[in-house]
């Protein structure tokens, strides 16, 4: 499965381009590519170099503080960590059930958080390379030009996204870092008058969401040639599904498939991942390379996300997802689809879920509870999983008889997804690269390809398109032979 | 003399009445005005160690929780250069231990806090400290978590004047002053700290904590979320008695 182009033979005879940082996703990540004097390419990475360190300083607080701390990895999914963070510490509060109302205010504010991110995803930042083609004009390549082109479009993406953050704010207080979920259940329930106003635009939402499969959809069957092979290669995969095999992006057992969609494994309680999932380590990366056990570091490493959710489930709950669904299966055909451009319309089937889901949790009166907590028996260890919007979300914390964190250890999506993200790359720098003189279009084709994983270094800081990028060819003895920038006003130069 | 005209002062032009004994600050509250203070408590004697009350009196600074109110004394309050000196106060306080107000439970309860939002402090602007303070979670109802002392004393007045007890004291001298607790262990389980005692209720900070109520209240109903902290010229903590 692998294009074994992550370690040349020879680096030191080649040369250096390097894509630093990647822009339209969030935080800070690079490209370094390693090119021979034929423009042959002989080694691909996706570098992340940020250092977070929550997994060490959450050591020594009390565990109740946990999960509004650790939300605070990211702007844009803070609800994921928030709440699989909960999920973990309900072990220890003793809640082996949280009440109806708590699961219910906890699932609608999951589901306003895919809802929110995953059209923020598509239309801030990935329809631009869509609708307007990888090496359009930079200039209009962003979300302020789908508002000139494409006006209703880009109207429609802010207001899905708004529409998930009130979802959001009136189950957790706030748009971002709320408090909704505590340990044990939820802080608060829903107001007849928040639900009465959630409701008010529910149907539009659906209605808007079920387009956006549409556009999508309509994408693939225009340019099936780009959309089947850009970036394509095989993977396992791995998501949690559903007690009854259906998508549940909140609870569930893991599940995981090889490439050709046979079952790896299924049903395993999630409490159980250490013995499942391992984490390799490479010196030239911040992020760890999980991957399964069973397998080993070379074939075990796996991909997951919408486009691993929507193939390794049986069914969707919701009717318009499931109809998509279908589709979606009959057009991959026999075999699970690899592309990474498969990703978005993956995603949009789970946007439409979302909202169809938000819109069944609001016509259910036990939203408006007043039974919020649970408690039991005293735990000392817990484990909590969710599938946030770019994957599966693992929160493992063990916490000492006064009630201090004593160990965490969190993968996040995009980690499990490192190693898939790189092969990407690597295949799209084998596609488009050979031959060819290095452009900003050609580069923005290797960010199309890590953007489709709407990577978690993807969350905060990215404006509009505009991240500030500079390119470097440098030639074996480190001499800069030529260079691009773009800065934050999307200037070249 | 008229005995009407020696029983008040002005306070940002505004006429307060006081009677004999009466602090600055004392007489501020009474008639409603709102002075930024930290380490005061209407129902412990002043420590004047916060400095943030202080005004100007007759042209002079002087902590308002200490200053006698008295006749005809002219007092400015709310001006800017008081105000940009209080806030430089409480830059210092916020380096100088580990105030992360995103992850604490005191957020939107916390007096620090709510006084840095009325005035309008942006940033610490100072370089952080971060002092290593480990938590004292020995104690089977409450957690200590030196992280956000102001070494206000209210606890060891509290402690003190209204449980009879010596449970918590500071300790060390100048930047090294760090609150303490009275047993050999230096752990607040080994004292007799009680949960019904009046220390136990009246930090306003996020040091003394009952612990695993962390997040219940929920964002919208806490103390600080409704009004700012000026609204209520002593804002009396919830656990208070």
């Amino acid at each position: 499965m692998t294009t074994n182009l992550e370690t040349a033979a020879h680096p030191e005879a080649l040369r250096r381009v390097a894509i630093d940082p990647v822009s339209r996703v969030e935080g800070h990540g690079k490209v370094t590519i390693l090119l021979d004097e034929h423009n042959k390419v002989h080694q691909v990475r996706l570098h992340i170099v940020e250092f977070r360190g929550f997994e060490k300083f959450i050591q020594g607080r009390p565990y109740w503080e946990v999960p509004v701390m650790v939300q605070r990895l990211c702007g844009i999914c803070p609800v994921s960590h928030q709440l699989a963070a909960s999920k973990a510490l309900d072990a220890i509060v003793g809640a082996k059930h949280v009440t109806p109302t708590a699961e219910k205010n906890r699932r609608l504010m999951h589901y306003g958080q895919i809802l929110q991110s995953h059209a923020l995803h598509f239309f801030h930042l990935c329809s631009p390379d869509l609708l307007f083609g990888f090496d359009s004009d930079v200039a209009k390549r962003n979300i302020v030009g789908i508002a000139e082109q494409h006006p209703e479009t880009a109207k429609r993406g802010i207001l899905l996204r708004k529409f998930g953050q009130e979802v959001i704010r009136h189950t957790a207080g706030k748009r971002i870092h709320g408090t909704g979920a505590v340990p044990g259940g939820v802080n608060k329930s829903l107001t007849i008058a928040e639900r009465d106003l959630l409701l008010k635009d529910i149907y539009q939402m659906v209605s808007w969401s079920r387009d956006a499969v549409h556009l999508v959809k309509q994408l693939h069957h225009q340019h099936p040639e780009l959309y089947n092979s850009f970036g394509a290669f095989r993977a396992n995969f791995m998501s949690l599904v559903g007690f009854d095999g259906s998508l549940d992006l909140y609870h569930g057992r893991l599940r995981a498939r090889d490439e050709n969609g046979n079952l790896l494994f299924d049903g395993v309680d999630y409490q159980d991942y250490s013995q499942l999932i391992a984490e390799e380590v490479k010196n030239w990366s911040y992020m760890k390379f999980p991957y399964l056990k069973s397998l080993g570091t070379e074939k075990g490493w796996y991909r997951v996300g919408p486009l691993s959710r929507v193939q390794n489930c049986d069914f969707i709950s919701t009717p318009l997802a499931e109809i998509e669904r279908r589709e979606f299966v009959a057009y991959s055909g026999v075999m699970p689809m690899h592309a990474p451009l498969g990703y978005h319309w993956a995603r949009m089937i789970e946007m439409l879920h979302a909202a169809e889901m938000i819109k069944d949790l609001l016509h259910d009166d036990d939203i408006l509870g007043s039974d919020l907590m649970a408690t039991g028996e005293r735990g000392f260890e817990g484990v909590g999983v969710i599938e946030a919007p770019r994957g599966t979300l693992i929160h493992h914390y063990r916490v000492d008889e006064q009630d201090l964190v004593t160990m965490c250890n969190l993968i996040v999506s995009t980690t499990h997804n490192n190693q898939a993200m790189n092969e990407a790359v690597r295949r799209v720098a084998q596609q488009y690269l050979h031959g060819h003189e290095i452009t900003e279009g050609l580069l923005n084709h290797i960010e199309v390809a890590i953007r489709a994983f709407d990577p978690c270094l993807s969350c905060a800081t990215h404006a509009l398109g505009k991240m500030p990028l500079q390119i470097e060819v440098l030639d074996a003895a480190g001499i800069n032979l030529s260079s691009l920038s773009r800065t934050s006003e999307g200037v070249l130069s | 003399m008229n005995q009407d005209k020696l029983d008040t002062f002005t306070l940002d032009g505004q006429t307060i009445p006081f009677s004999a004994g009466q602090t600055i600050i004392q007489a501020a509250i009474a008639a409603g005005v709102y002075i930024p203070h930290l380490c005061f408590h209407p129902e412990f004697k002043p420590h004047g160690s916060c400095k943030l009350c202080t005004v100007k009196v007759n042209g002079r600074q002087t902590a308002s929780c200490t200053a006698l109110a008295l006749a005809n004394l002219v007092v400015e309050n709310n001006t800017a250069e008081l105000n940009n000196e209080r806030l430089t106060l409480l830059q210092m306080l916020f380096v100088e231990g580990n105030h992360f107000c995103p992850s604490c439970e005191k957020s939107g309860d916390c007096q620090l806090q709510a006084t840095a939002y009325e005035l309008k402090m942006m940033s610490p602007h100072f370089d952080h400290f971060f002092p290593d303070r480990p938590v004292d979670a020995t104690h089977p109802e409450y957690l200590l978590d030196f992280n956000r002392c102001i070494l206000c004393s209210l606890c060891v007045r509290a402690s003190r004047d209204a449980d009879g007890k010596a449970v918590f004291a500071l300790s060390g001298r100048g930047i090294k002053s760090h609150l303490i607790v009275n047993a050999e262990s230096g752990n607040l389980v080994d004292t007799d700290f009680s949960s019904t005692d009046k220390a136990a209720h009246i930090c306003p900070v996020g040091v003394i904590l009952k612990k695993r109520v962390g997040f219940a209240v929920p964002i919208g109903q806490r103390r600080f979320d409704a009004q700012p902290i000026s609204a209520t010229p002593h804002p009396i903590a919830k656990g208070d008695a």
